[in-house]
């Protein structure tokens, strides 16, 4: 297998992923940057736990605990982002500057 | 040290028996005053008597003990010494604590505890009305123990510590009637007077003990009598010193002058002080050190014997012009002083004790007899008296036995008086006995004096004097016995069944005594003495006995340029006042200048020290060191702040950006660095 095909798979999805963090300023399009980020993990858990073939190699549980956790953080996130829309009647986050000195 | 085979050996010799259970206990006679000093102390103000009756009833188991030692003493003689160890210095010098009972501290004790227990119990009844009369109570057993303790003694530094202990309980009750300054007055001359001589007695003490290495009395007596080469180096000194230590407590002229002023406390404590206590301390340190004098420091003795001689004849002249009855007594037991130091200076051991013990017996009486009649006249002065035999027959009665007792007819200071005139005889101190003699003159003359000024003629007081109650007459007419009949134990010649002989009873010592006592009446001598005594009486009753209108006038005898120079009591109170006050001022002036410029100097230079330390550590230390740090601090935290929360945009991206350069940082840390 071509465990480098993978690899390049991950740090592509990973690359965007920040982009769209960094240059987006829609926040629901943020939160869905870093879930691109987080499957790019979930993308390098999965190649190296098939590559390794030690019993200890369970990349797929921490793989499971990484979807888990995005869902609720989605959860949460979405939850949050709403509030503020309906508060601000905006998702730029250009405009939510009240957490500066 | 005196080893015990020493001390058996000398038992041996004079056929003295060790005492058994008596003399091992013989220390709680020591002991007992001093339990009963804190009994009082604690429970006294409950009691009926104030504690009174525990000073009376530890002083009467005393004399239980006195009694038989001085009974087995007189039948074969009694020699022991316990002691307890307390430290030492380096190995040679012992400081130990016991009692030695030997003729000497057996006649002692029964001394001060007979005339201690009725003293005692006439001040049951003297101080009965009294202020403070637990804390009197307590401050006489004091006086008593600490006297017991004195002529316990079995070595130098006990006799050292008893002896002070005498003088603090003397100073505290001559100074009982502290509300009146002039007795407390009374009681600081007593006290420094005696810390003078003391001084003496300290170094005197130092330099034997040194000198022989050790204190006890039977080493020192032992290498007087063995002639030991370095006792006999300081014998000279030591016993100068120790003589000194001695005028001071026995009041030998010039240091006779705070006895008088001691009478301004309460009359019990006169008669004590004069009879068994404090005065007779003196004379017991010389009697206890005879051998010294004896066998080594005779050249001492002429010093002792001119000391004595101006005391027992110039001192005594001073009772003729008292007119205070206790002043009268204490210059005349001064008087009696200088006989008894006279007499041990010329070798008369015997014979000095001799009259020291009758002197005890009728000086107490006589005291208790003027505190009778001041208890009733509520005056000490003769011109308020008179008269005063038809209102107290016993007190009159007991006072006629105690004045002839001291004036030397027939009764027992007539015996003791003689036996030192004797000794002075056949000592060829010719000028001596005569001064002797006319003291003798001297002391009946005042006595007489006394007598008929105050019982004689017509009452001159206030109110209507009556007799004393029965606890103070009993004890007049117990010590009128022995004061009658005293004289008996020790007439030469005649040794008295189951008592024997007073000679013998001291001869009770570690080594021989080599004293000179008569081996038979010296019947030249004794009329001589008795012939000036009762001119003294006929003279007496010539000028003050015709009863004249007023009290005054018959007082009014008066011997010119002599009688005004006693009134001055020599202006040797004077003298001593001068000299104190020649001292005092250029040593004020010295103190005052020292004070202001050495010690205000020296405080005022620490002040400013102190003060530019001071100034110093506030600008320096506080506001530049120590607030510039804390200043220069906020300031950083003010300006890293100000820089710092720039940082904080607001901005989530720019966050996040920092986070992901943060994170490349680390990986190309991570990947190309490590």
């Amino acid at each position: 297998m071509l465990l480098s095909q993978f690899l390049v798979l991950g740090a592509a999805l990973f690359a965007f992923g920040v982009y769209g963090l960094l240059v987006r300023r829609n926040i629901v399009l943020i939160l869905l940057s870093v879930e691109l980020m987080l499957n790019a993990v979930n993308i390098n858990l999965i190649a190296f736990e098939s590559v390794l073939v030690s019993p200890e190699a369970i990349g797929h549980v921490f793989a499971i605990f990484v979807i888990t956790v995005a869902a609720a953080e989605v959860g949460i996130g979405l939850a949050i982002v709403l509030m503020i829309f309906r508060n601000r009647k905006s998702a730029n986050v250009d405009d939510l500057n009240l957490m500066r000195w | 040290m005196v080893e015990i085979s020493q001390l058996l050996f000398a038992a041996e010799k004079i056929h003295a028996g060790d005492g058994g259970w008596w003399a091992d206990t013989a220390g709680i006679m020591l002991v007992l005053p001093f339990v009963a000093f804190l009994v009082i102390l604690a429970f006294g103000k409950k009691l009926k008597y104030k504690g009174g009756e525990i000073a009376v009833a530890a002083l009467a188991i005393n004399l239980v003990w006195a009694t038989v030692l001085l009974l087995m003493n007189a039948n074969g003689g009694v020699l022991d010494q316990t002691t307890f160890e307390i430290g030492h210095i380096g190995s040679g010098l012992v400081f130990e604590l016991g009692w030695v009972v030997d003729g000497l501290s057996i006649l002692m004790f029964f001394l001060v505890n007979f005339v201690g227990l009725v003293v005692f119990v006439y001040a049951l009844g003297y101080m009965k009305d009294d202020v403070r009369v637990d804390w009197f109570f307590a401050a006489f057993s004091l006086f008593a123990g600490a006297m017991l303790v004195l002529v316990g003694a079995p070595n130098l530094i006990q006799l050292i510590i008893g002896w002070e202990g005498v003088g603090l309980a003397s100073y505290l009750l001559i100074g009982f009637y502290w509300e009146d300054l002039d007795n407390v007055r009374a009681g600081n001359k007593a006290f420094l007077t005696n810390k003078v001589a003391d001084v003496g007695l300290i170094l005197g003490a130092i330099l034997v003990g040194v000198s022989i290495g050790s204190w006890d009395f039977g080493a020192i007596d032992v290498a007087a009598f063995e002639g030991a080469p370095e006792l006999a180096a300081v014998a000279t000194a030591g016993g100068l010193l120790l003589f000194f230590g001695a005028m001071g407590k026995s009041a030998q002229f010039p240091f006779h002058i705070w006895l008088p002023d001691a009478m301004a406390g309460p009359t019990p404590v006169s008669a004590l002080m004069h009879a068994a206590t404090m005065v007779t301390a003196g004379i017991y340190l010389m009697a206890r050190m005879f051998p010294l004098f004896e066998y080594m420091a005779q050249n001492v003795r002429i010093v002792m014997i001119v000391i004595g001689t101006v005391t027992l004849f110039g001192v005594g002249l001073l009772a003729i012009v008292a007119d205070d009855i206790k002043k009268v007594l204490a210059y005349s037991t001064v008087s009696q002083l200088g006989y008894m130091m006279t007499a041990i200076a010329a070798g008369g051991y015997t014979a000095g004790m001799f009259h020291l013990f009758t002197h005890a017996s009728f000086k107490a009486l006589l005291f208790l007899g003027a505190g009778s009649v001041i208890h009733a006249v509520h005056s000490n002065n003769m011109s308020d008296m008179g008269g005063l035999r038809k209102f107290m027959p016993t007190t009159f009665w007991t006072w006629v036995v105690g004045a002839l007792a001291l004036s030397g007819i027939g009764l027992s200071g007539f015996w003791s008086k003689d036996e030192i005139l004797a000794t002075m005889g056949e000592r060829g101190l010719t000028v001596v006995l005569w001064i002797s003699i006319a003291g003798a003159f001297v002391t009946a003359f005042y006595m007489a004096r006394a007598t008929f000024l105050t019982f004689f003629g017509t009452y001159k007081g206030d109110g209507q004097p009556h007799e004393s109650p029965s606890i103070m007459t009993v004890p007049l007419v117990v010590l009128a016995v022995p004061a009658a009949v005293a004289g008996i134990l020790n007439i030469p010649g005649l040794s008295l069944p189951r008592l024997g002989n007073f000679t013998e009873w001291l001869a009770v010592r570690l080594v021989p005594m080599g004293d000179h006592h008569a081996e038979a009446i010296n019947f030249g001598l004794a009329a001589a003495g008795l012939g000036a005594a009762v001119l003294g009486v006929v003279i007496g009753w010539l000028i003050y006995y015709p009863d004249k209108e007023t009290q005054l006038q018959r007082d009014s005898f008066e011997i010119p340029v002599l009688f005004p120079l006693l009134r001055k009591k020599y202006y040797i109170d004077d003298l001593a006042l001068g000299i104190v006050a020649l001292i005092k001022g250029p040593l004020a002036r010295f103190v005052d200048w020292t004070s202001t410029y050495v010690i205000d100097g020296f405080v005022n230079g620490i002040a400013g020290l102190v003060k530019v330390l001071g100034v110093f550590v506030y600008d320096t230390l506080d506001q530049r060191g120590v607030d510039g740090v804390f200043n220069g601090l906020s300031a950083a935290a003010d300006g890293a702040g100000s820089v710092v929360r720039k940082w904080q945009s607001g901005r989530v991206q720019q966050y996040a950006a920092s986070f992901v350069a943060g994170a490349l940082i680390l990986v190309v840390l991570f990947v190309f660095v490590i």
